[in-house]
C-alpha cells in the first residue's frame, strides 16, 4: 500500500517564530524542524504502512532548509521524499499550497494520504481539506485513532462531545489529532540511512506550474501589539492564598 | 454593499449552534443582504433563531445525507447555491465540520480563505492573532469572491435583532462518490455538570498537576462553585488523563467565563487562544515566571494540590455561613 503523509519545516518548533519586515514568517537562516504537529501523521503512516507491507513517501513544501524536516521524516522510517521548493512559493497561502502539494502527489500515487490537523506557525486547518478536494478524495478529518483494512479507512473522529467512527473506501485523506499516535524516535542506524534515502526536488515548473499559479490571494496590510491585559495582583504567601481567591470569586459574583 | 452569507452549522441533536448566531450578528454589520445557508437534520426548525439573528433568507435542507456523509455533499450543496446567487462573502465557524466544508469550498472556489479570524472589519479584510494574542495582523483578501472567513467561536456576542427568515428549502443531488466518507456510532464522553462552551467559571488543570488522579480536586473545586466547567491542556489531553472533549485551546474548545481558574498550567499559546477572552481569569502555579501570570488578574505562585483542597473548604463553609 502507498501512503503519503505530508510535512511541514517550521523555524523554532518549541519558541516564538520570527516575523520579517515584509510580515512574513521568517524560514531562512533560522532554526527549524518538523512540525511537531506531523509528527503523529508520520507515527501513523509508519504503522500503516508496517502492517499492510507497503511504503511511505513524505512530501512537503518549503525552503531548502525544509529539507530537514523531509529527514527527519525519513530518518523515522519513511522510504522516501519529495520536496517542492521554488522562490517563487514565498508567502504562498492555503491554495496555492494546496495546488502544488496536490500537482506533487498525482505524480506519486496513493492509497493514503495522512496529514496533521494543522500546523503549528500557521493553524490555519484547511489545507488539508483543500488538498483532497483537489485531489477529488474524501478527507476524514480529526482522526484520534486511524486503522486500515480490506482496503478501506476506519477511524474514529473527535467531535465536541466525543467522537464518531466514520468509514471510507480508500484512496482518501485522513488528519491526525496529536495524541493519536506514540511518535518514535529516530535510531542512529534511522539517521544514517536517512541520508542515503532518495529525496525529489521540484520546482514550479517541474510540476507544470506558472508563476501565476502561485500567486496568494492574502496579504497582511499591517501588525500591531494586541492591547495587553493588566498585570494584576499576585499573591506569593501560599497560606493566604484560598482566602484571596475566595473573596476574588465572591467580588466576581460567581459564589 | 456587500452580499454577505454564514455558514450555520447545527449541533447533533439538530439545533443550531451558537456560533451561527454570533456570526450572524457579524453579518449584519458587514451587508445589507445577509442570509445563512443550513444543512442537514433541524436545518428548517433552525431558521427560526437565524431569523432572529438578522439573516433574511435561510438555504435550507433537513436531509439526512449532510449529517451521515463527511464534508462532500455539504461543499457540492454550498457550492451550487454560491454559483447560483453569489455572495461575496461567506463566514465559517473554525469547528470541526465547519472547516471542513470551508476548506473543501476554497478548492471550487479558488477565493481567498482567511482562518483564526477575531475580527472582520470588512467584506475583504479581517483579523487574526497570532503568538499568543500579544499581536494583531490585519489582512486584506484579493482576488475572487466568494471571500471565505473561518472565525474563532466567540469572537462576537450573539445579539438577536428579532427578525425572522424567509425559508429557502435547498434541492441538490448528492452523487454516490461523494457519500464514501460515511458516520457511524457516535459515541458522547461529556462529563457531566454545564458544559464547557456554557459555564459561568471554567476551572482546567494542566501539567503542574502532577498526575491524573489529581484532577480530582478541580472536580471538586467545580462542584463547590457551582456551574462550572472543567477543562484541561492539550498536554494533559495528550498524556491520557482526561478526554478531548474538555480541551481548551487552539485545537478544542473556545471558551468565554466570567472567571477562569487556571491551575498547574504554564500559558502555552495554543491554550491561551481558547481561553483569553474570559472576563476575569485566576492562575495557580509554583513557577513565578509562567506566562500565565502575565494575563492572570489574580495570580497565586503556590502549590496547587495544597490550595485548591484549601479553597473548597473555604467555600464549603462560607456556603454553609449562609445556610445554603
Amino acid at each position: 500500500m502507498n501512503v503519503i503523509v505530508l510535512s511541514k519545516f517550521i523555524p523554532n518548533p518549541t519558541g516564538t517564530p520570527e516575523l520579517g519586515d515584509d510580515f512574513l514568517v521568517k524560514r531562512e537562516g533560522v532554526e527549524g524542524g518538523l512540525d511537531p504537529g506531523d509528527e503523529y501523521a508520520v507515527e501513523a503512516a509508519l504503522q500503516i504502512a508496517e502492517k499492510t507491507g507497503g511504503e511511505v513517501t513524505v512530501v512537503s513544501m518549503g525552503p531548502e532548509p525544509a529539507l530537514a524536516a523531509v529527514r527527519k521524516a525519513l530518518s523515522l522510517g519513511c522510504a522516501k521524499g519529495v520536496l517542492v521548493t521554488d522562490d517563487g512559493l514565498r508567502g504562498s497561502d492555503v491554495l496555492v499550497t494546496a495546488t502544488v502539494l496536490a500537482k506533487a502527489i498525482e505524480r506519486e500515487g496513493f492509497d493514503l494520504l495522512l496529514a496533521g490537523v494543522e500546523s503549528t506557525d500557521g493553524s490555519t486547518g484547511t489545507l488539508p481539506m483543500a488538498l483532497a478536494e483537489l485531489l477529488g478524495v474524501p478527507s476524514l478529518t480529526f482522526a484520534r485513532k486511524v486503522d486500515v483494512a480490506d482496503g478501506s479507512v476506519t477511524i474514529e473522529r473527535q467531535t465536541e462531545a466525543g467522537y464518531d467512527v466514520v468509514q471510507c473506501p480508500l484512496p482518501a485523506l485522513v488528519t491526525v489529532t496529536a495524541g493519536a499516535t506514540e511518535p518514535r524516535y529516530p535510531t542512529l542506524k534511522g539517521i544514517m540511512q536517512a541520508k542515503q534515502k532518495p529525496v525529489d526536488q521540484r520546482s514550479l515548473s517541474d510540476l507544470g506550474l506558472s508563476a501565476d499559479d502561485a500567486k496568494p490571494t492574502q496579504r497582511v496590510t499591517r501588525i500591531e501589539d494586541a492591547p495587553e491585559r493588566g498585570a494584576g495582583e499576585i499573591v506569593e504567601n501560599e497560606s493566604r492564598a484560598a482566602d484571596r481567591i475566595a473573596q476574588f470569586l465572591q467580588e466576581a459574583k460567581v459564589l | 454593499m456587500a452580499k454577505v452569507w454564514v455558514y450555520a452549522e447545527l449541533s447533533p441533536d439538530g439545533s443550531v449552534h451558537a456560533t451561527a448566531l454570533e456570526l450572524l450578528t457579524k453579518a449584519r454589520s458587514l451587508g445589507d443582504t445577509v442570509e445563512a445557508v443550513v444543512l442537514g437534520p433541524g436545518a428548517t426548525g433552525a431558521a427560526g433563531p437565524l431569523g432572529e439573528h438578522g439573516a433574511q433568507r435561510v438555504f435550507a435542507s433537513d436531509e439526512e445525507v449532510f449529517a451521515n456523509h463527511l464534508a462532500q455533499p455539504a461543499t457540492q450543496a454550498l457550492h451550487q447555491l454560491v454559483q447560483e446567487h453569489q455572495p461575496n462573502l461567506i463566514l465559517f465557524a473554525y469547528s470541526y465540520n465547519s472547516r471542513d466544508v470551508a476548506g473543501r469550498l476554497q478548492a471550487k472556489t479558488r477565493s481567498a480563505l482567511m482562518s483564526n479570524v477575531t475580527d472582520v472589519l470588512g467584506p475583504e479584510e479581517a483579523q487574526t492573532q497570532i503568538f499568543g494574542g500579544t499581536k494583531i495582523v490585519t489582512c486584506s483578501l484579493e482576488g475572487p469572491d466568494p471571500k471565505l472567513l473561518v472565525v474563532r467561536p466567540k469572537a462576537f456576542e450573539p445579539e438577536p435583532s428579532g427578525g425572522s427568515a424567509e425559508v429557502v428549502p435547498v434541492q441538490v443531488d448528492i452523487p454516490d462518490e461523494l457519500k464514501k466518507a460515511a458516520v457511524g456510532d457516535r459515541h458522547e464522553e461529556q462529563a457531566a455538570g454545564p458544559k464547557l462552551e456554557e459555564a459561568r467559571v471554567v476551572v482546567a488543570g494542566g501539567r503542574g498537576l502532577q498526575e491524573s488522579g489529581n484532577f480530582e480536586i478541580l472536580r471538586e473545586l467545580a462542584e463547590a462553585i457551582g456551574n462550572t466547567a472543567v477543562g484541561a491542556t492539550r498536554a494533559v489531553v495528550d498524556a491520557g488523563w482526561v478526554p478531548y472533549s474538555m480541551q481548551i485551546g487552539q485545537t478544542g474548545t473556545t471558551v468565554k467565563p466570567e472567571v477562569y481558574i487556571a491551575i498547574g498550567i504554564s500559558g502555552a499559546t495554543q491554550h491561551l487562544v481558547g481561553m483569553k477572552e474570559a472576563k476575569r481569569i485566576v492562575a495557580i502555579n509554583k513557577d513565578a515566571d509562567a506566562p500565565i501570570f502575565k494575563l492572570a488578574d489574580l495570580g497565586v505562585v503556590g502549590d496547587a494540590l495544597k490550595i485548591v483542597p484549601q479553597l473548597v473548604e473555604q467555600i464549603q463553609s462560607m456556603r454553609g455561613g449562609r445556610g445554603e
